[in-house]
């Protein structure tokens, strides 16, 4: 089955333009975007439906073949209503936008920016800590070295001890308990 | 015995009225479930002992043959006598455990009731899904039990330490079971022990996964940090799940699958090693902790790793060992937990530097105490020593491997006395230097249910002959060597004595220099696997963070790049794999020279939308390039979906014009040249992708389309319009889907709309001047004695004349909406009505009427509106979804939703009629849509006004007019 360019082309000009629209910030450029979009994703679809023909009507005298495939019509017709909901969605997200901010500007997601600073932070917190271990090294290597060693002995024994683990690493993971209230 | 499984969980959905009802007394009607099971157990001994296996199956998942099946032999019946036995025990001892009033004590109940359940399951499965569905049902009861006390940290970390832990493991087991299966031909666990697959790399593959899943939760090193954390837990959960019952289910499977897979390369070193590993290591650790609990669970840890590798060996004779063993285990570990929340309850602490002269105020729970300790340190006449003899021995039998596991496991056992000495010395024992502790005394139902199994331990000893049968039965899967083992108390004086005699002096010796080997021990310690498991979590959790923080910018033009980059490069990749254009046909040029017409107009409009900054012409360009798809439907041939688009495109472009009167003139949104081009670069270069893929998708077709047979059928029932005929009958469900959308849009736009504070300050309200509309200029003023009435006007023809201001009116507009209003609802209803004969139908009627509607608006305000049509919106939604739901279900009584029924006849003056439900479907659709344009044109015509005059009046009246 081949297709018409006409139509391909066609199809090809009004995504390139509703992409266009669509990547940007504005809520109603946005909008007319997606029904730019819609149309040519739906010229799309008729376009590989196979050639234009008759309009499938069974009136006397018309021949069945020359019809054209009327089953893509009817699922695009569905697309076509389903963009005027669409629609009215995003106007009235839009209009509210304006009222709440005086533009209907899309700013950046708040929490998301959120989620990009912790995993800045975390970051940071782990190469300072590195650091900070780096530092610790001596100068009299020999003395100091013994004095570490010792310490991690202690350590070791210490964690040992400590068979409920109440180290700060699950601080970390699991957040600290409350402290507890006075009675 | 399904029954009896269910009957678990039905009574444990009880538990919470019961417990809150009754108290803690409620518990002894809990133990009913695993009792009757218990007893059940035991009526069933003299068949399966002699070789009768119980079994029940129900078909569950046909196509792959995974069934329901549960089936009692020798193996599962010893585990269901102790999980069921110990079960009833310990719920019966919670109820002397918990005193009344404890915090969601019902919850609890039933999650341990739950669990028994999901346990007695797990070792009746006999398919291997059923059995891992049990087994992760342990595993999310677990961690519900584990965590009971929730508040505390420790009890959160734990929970979700042993969840994570036995979960991975589960699922690597999970995969293990799938591929087992495959091979296998059969999920049924008893035909695959029977007949066993080939061992090829597969399955070594699937029995090493499946052993995971086993050493996991089995909490065989490395993977044993759990057990001694889910201490967290209260005592009964440490002596039913972490001593008798969940922690065996890996002993169990290991047992279960060996006689068909110990032969598996992998099978015995995994096992062995690791089986040694865990039972020297955590003996070891067991030697130097104070709190009582501690040391019982990583002894626990140690007898689990001696279980696994005696029930890995996989020789008749160890197998013999191995099942005495787990039972010796339940006897014994089970009452030591329970005594040491006896102790706990009693003296108020488990530290065993605090507790002393325990022993004396509290004699019969030292006895038991110290039967069941003796049973661990398998000194004779009890049941442990009957299990370990017959362990040495089988180990003497074998070979190299058996003989190093032999000789370790010697060592093993004399860390297993020294630690039952801690034990019973840190419980009882009065230390010098140690005030005695002060001390409760502990009631008969208190001690009673340890002191049963107690006396198991020593009863079973001598009695260990009434066992064998069943014990034998097990072992008789494997190939009976020259010589098999008999289990007896007495086997004279041997090697095997000779051993159980060095392990006793040594764990003496161990604690005897118990003060050294702490020392030493903490010396040594290497920090725990606990430690690298909170590192790894806590690695992935940064590493999820940088991951996130990385991709998720909060940008929505990325996101939408994202999107669109991810769909065409994944078309791109499947093209450059499948390179489909050989010898697809070329398009052809145009369907009509009418088609390149239109869409060069279409494509001027479009690429017009790119460059205008002001929002009206853009919407006014969109507009246009609607209307010219529009014409390319009616040049393809299709006029239903061409009306349509006629009709949205001007509903859309009105409402868009409505709403654009508030916003600001320009976008206003330039953007940096680099990003615009980078935009269009990508914009053309999807668009050439998708029109690329479009070409070969239709080049591909091969089949006959599903639209010409429609076509047949339309005519076949007499009807014309095929693409109306699809859209009400053969395709109705879509339709009725796309209603729901239109009326939920519809609700989401008057939510965002209709937004008002709660409460108006009254006083100020009432001081707003009068008599503005949002089309009077803001600030002038307008003589109240002008007419200006705010509430829709009466008796005057023209419903504008009181509300709008005069130089906003064009009485010629007016009246012509009023005119042509009723022929265009008559059109309306027209389009409606013939949709099976002409082009047209409910959605197109519908837009019709709805633009008669906006013509009002337009025309008059929006008092004129609703003298046009004085009822709300919702109703005529509401009135369409159910006239179109009714319709759908009413078909249901010839069996199929959305059935249409039609009727013919003949009329004396009308002449042939025909009339189906489908139009009244239709009539539904046609009511929803004109609802969705009326809401539309009230919410962002009516509402907006509304709001503007509202905002007008503020600012006159701040600035003090009257």
């Amino acid at each position: 089955m081949t297709v018409s360019a006409t139509l391909l082309t066609c199809a090809a000009v009004l995504w390139f333009v509703g992409g266009n629209l669509i990547i940007t910030r504005s809520l109603t450029r946005v909008l007319m975007g997606i029904i730019v979009c819609g149309n040519g994703v739906n010229l799309f679809l008729l376009a590989a439906s196979g050639p234009a023909g008759a309009p499938p009507l069974l009136y006397p005298g018309t021949s069945k073949s020359a019809m054209s495939d009327p089953l893509p019509q009817a699922i695009v017709l569905t697309a076509v209503v389903i963009t005027l909901g669409t629609t009215a969605f995003v106007l009235a997200m839009a209009y509210r936008s304006t009222q709440l901010t005086g533009s209907d500007f899309v700013p950046d997601d708040l929490a998301d920016h959120q989620v990009a600073l912790r995993a800045q932070l975390t970051a940071e917190r782990a190469r300072l800590r590195e650091e900070r271990e780096r530092e610790e090294r001596p100068k009299e290597r020999r003395d100091l070295r013994r004095e570490l060693r010792r310490r991690i002995r202690d350590a070791r024994a210490y964690q040992a001890r400590e068979a409920d683990a109440s180290d700060d690493l699950w601080d970390d993971v699991l957040g600290a308990d409350p402290p507890e209230e006075p009675q | 015995m399904t029954w009896l499984v269910l009957a678990h969980f039905a009574v444990a959905l009880c538990a919470a009225p019961l417990i809150r009802r009754s108290g803690p007394r409620g518990f002894v009607v809990l133990a009913l479930p695993p009792a009757v099971a218990c007893g059940w157990a035991v009526a069933q001994w003299g068949s399966v002992a002699v070789g009768g296996a119980r079994t029940e199956a129900w078909s569950w998942i046909g196509p792959y043959g995974v069934d329901v099946a549960f089936r009692l032999d020798a193996l599962a019946l010893v585990m269901v006598l102790l999980a069921a036995g110990v079960g009833a025990l310990v719920l019966l001892y919670c109820g002397s455990y918990f005193a009344g009033g404890t915090r969601r004590l019902g919850q609890f109940a039933g999650t341990l009731l739950g669990f028994a359940g999901a346990m007695l399951g797990l070792v009746l499965a006999d398919d291997l899904i059923t059995l891992y569905l049990f087994w992760e049902l342990t595993t999310v009861l677990s961690f519900l039990l584990i965590g009971y006390d929730s508040e505390k940290r420790a009890g959160r970390r734990s929970a979700l330490q042993a969840l994570t832990v036995t979960t991975v493991g589960g699922l690597a087991m999970f995969v293990g079971f799938l591929m087992l299966g495959h091979a296998a031909g059969t999920y049924r666990i008893s035909r695959i022990i029977e007949d066993p697959p080939a061992a090829t790399n597969t399955v070594s593959a699937a029995v090493v996964l499946v052993l995971c899943g086993a050493l996991a939760k089995s909490a065989i090193w490395p993977l044993s940090l759990w057990l001694p954390n889910a201490m967290a837990a209260p005592t009964p959960v440490s002596a039913y799940l972490h001593a008798a019952a969940m922690v065996k289910a890996g002993v169990y499977l290991v047992a279960r699958l060996a006689p068909a897979f110990a032969d598996v390369p992998a099978w015995r070193p995994l096992l062995l090693t690791l089986g040694t590993a865990t039972m020297l290591l955590g003996g070891w650790r067991a030697l130097r902790l104070n709190d009582l609990k501690l040391v019982l669970a990583y002894g626990t840890v140690s007898q689990l790793g001696f279980l696994i590798a005696l029930a890995g060996a996989g020789t008749y004779n160890t197998a013999l060992a191995a099942i005495a063993m787990i039972l010796a285990h339940g006897l014994f570990k089970a009452p030591l937990f329970l005594v040491t929340g006896i102790v706990d309850r009693a003296a108020g602490t488990r530290d065993l530097r605090r507790l002393s002269g325990v022993g004396r105020a509290l004699p019969w729970v030292a006895a038991t105490a110290v039967v069941a300790g003796a049973s661990m340190a398998a000194l004779p006449p009890l049941l442990g020593f009957a299990a370990k003899e017959a362990a040495f021995a089988a180990l003497l039998d074998g070979g190299t491997a058996e003989r190093w596991v032999l000789a370790l496991t010697t060592a093993g056992s004399a860390l297993t006395t020294a630690y039952t000495l801690r034990f019973l010395w840190g419980a009882f024992a009065r230390k010098p230097g140690v005030e005695d502790t002060r001390v409760r005394r502990a009631g008969p139902a208190f001690l009673a249910p340890p002191a049963v199994l107690a006396v198991g331990c020593a009863v079973f000893g001598p009695g260990v002959g009434w066992l064998t049968g069943l014990f034998e039965r097990y072992a008789a899967q494997f190939p009976a060597p020259a010589h098999p083992y008999h289990l007896a108390l007495w086997h004279g004086l041997g090697i095997a004595l000779g051993l159980s005699v060095l392990a006793w002096a040594g764990g003496a010796a161990l604690f005897a220099a118990r003060r050294q080997v702490a020392r030493i021990g903490r010396r040594i310690a290497w920090p725990t696997a606990d430690e690298a498991f909170g590192r790894s979590v806590l690695g992935l959790e940064r590493a999820a963070l940088q991951v996130t923080g990385t991709v998720q910018k909060g940008s929505l033009p990325s996101y939408v790049v994202t999107l669109l980059a991810v769909m065409v490069s994944g078309l791109v990749a499947v093209l450059a794999a499948d390179r489909p254009w050989q010898g697809a046909p070329a398009p052809r040029v145009w369907d009509s020279a009418w088609q390149a017409a239109a869409g060069a107009l279409t494509c001027a409009c479009a690429l017009m939308c790119l460059v205008v900054q002001r929002r009206m012409k853009a919407a006014v360009l969109v507009g246009l390039t609607g209307y010219g798809t529009a014409l390319l439907y009616v040049v393809h041939g299709a006029p239903d979906l061409a009306l349509t688009q006629f009709g949205v495109e001007t509903v859309s472009t009105v409402v868009l014009v409505l709403v654009l009167r508030r916003l600001p003139l320009f976008f206003g949104d330039a953007r940096h040249r680099n990003r615009r081009a980078a935009g269009m670069v990508f914009a053309a270069v999807s668009g050439l992708v998708l029109a690329w893929v479009l070409w070969l998708a239709a080049a591909a077709r091969q089949v006959t389309p599903a639209g010409p047979a429609m076509t047949e059928e339309t005519e076949h029932h007499g009807l014309k319009d095929v693409v109306a005929t699809i859209l009400v009958d053969f395709r109705a469900w879509d339709t009725m889907g796309e209603s729901a959308v239109l009326a939920a849009a519809v609700l989401g736009v008057a939510s965002l709309l209709y937004v008002y504070p709660r409460q108006r300050p009254a006083g100020e309200a009432q001081q707003l001047p009068r008599g503005l509309t949002a089309w009077s200029l803001i600030g002038r003023r307008i003589s109240p004695g002008g007419g200006y009435r705010e509430a829709a006007p009466e008796g005057s023809w023209l419903a504008a004349g009181d509300t709008l201001a005069p130089e906003h009116r064009s009485v010629v507009f007016e009246v012509i909406a009023r005119i042509v209003f009723h022929p265009i609802l008559m059109l309306s209803v027209y389009l409606l009505l013939c949709a099976e004969n002409l082009p047209g139908g409910g959605f197109v009627g519908g837009l019709v009427a709805g633009v008669g509607l906006m013509i009002r608006y337009l025309a008059g305000g929006r008092h004129e509106l609703r003298a046009a049509i004085p009822v709300r919106s919702g109703f005529f939604v509401g009135l369409g979804l159910a006239l179109s739901t009714t319709v759908a279900l009413a078909g249901l009584a010839s069996g199929t939703v959305l059935h249409a029924w039609t009727w013919h006849g003949h009329l004396p003056l009308i002449g042939d009629w025909h009339a189906g439900t489908a139009v009244i479907f239709d009539l539904g659709v046609y009511l929803l849509v004109v609802g969705v344009v009326l809401d539309m044109v009230r919410a962002l015509g009516g509402e907006i006004d509304m709001q503007t005059e509202e905002r007008a009046r503020y600012q006159l009246a701040r600035k003090g007019a009257p």
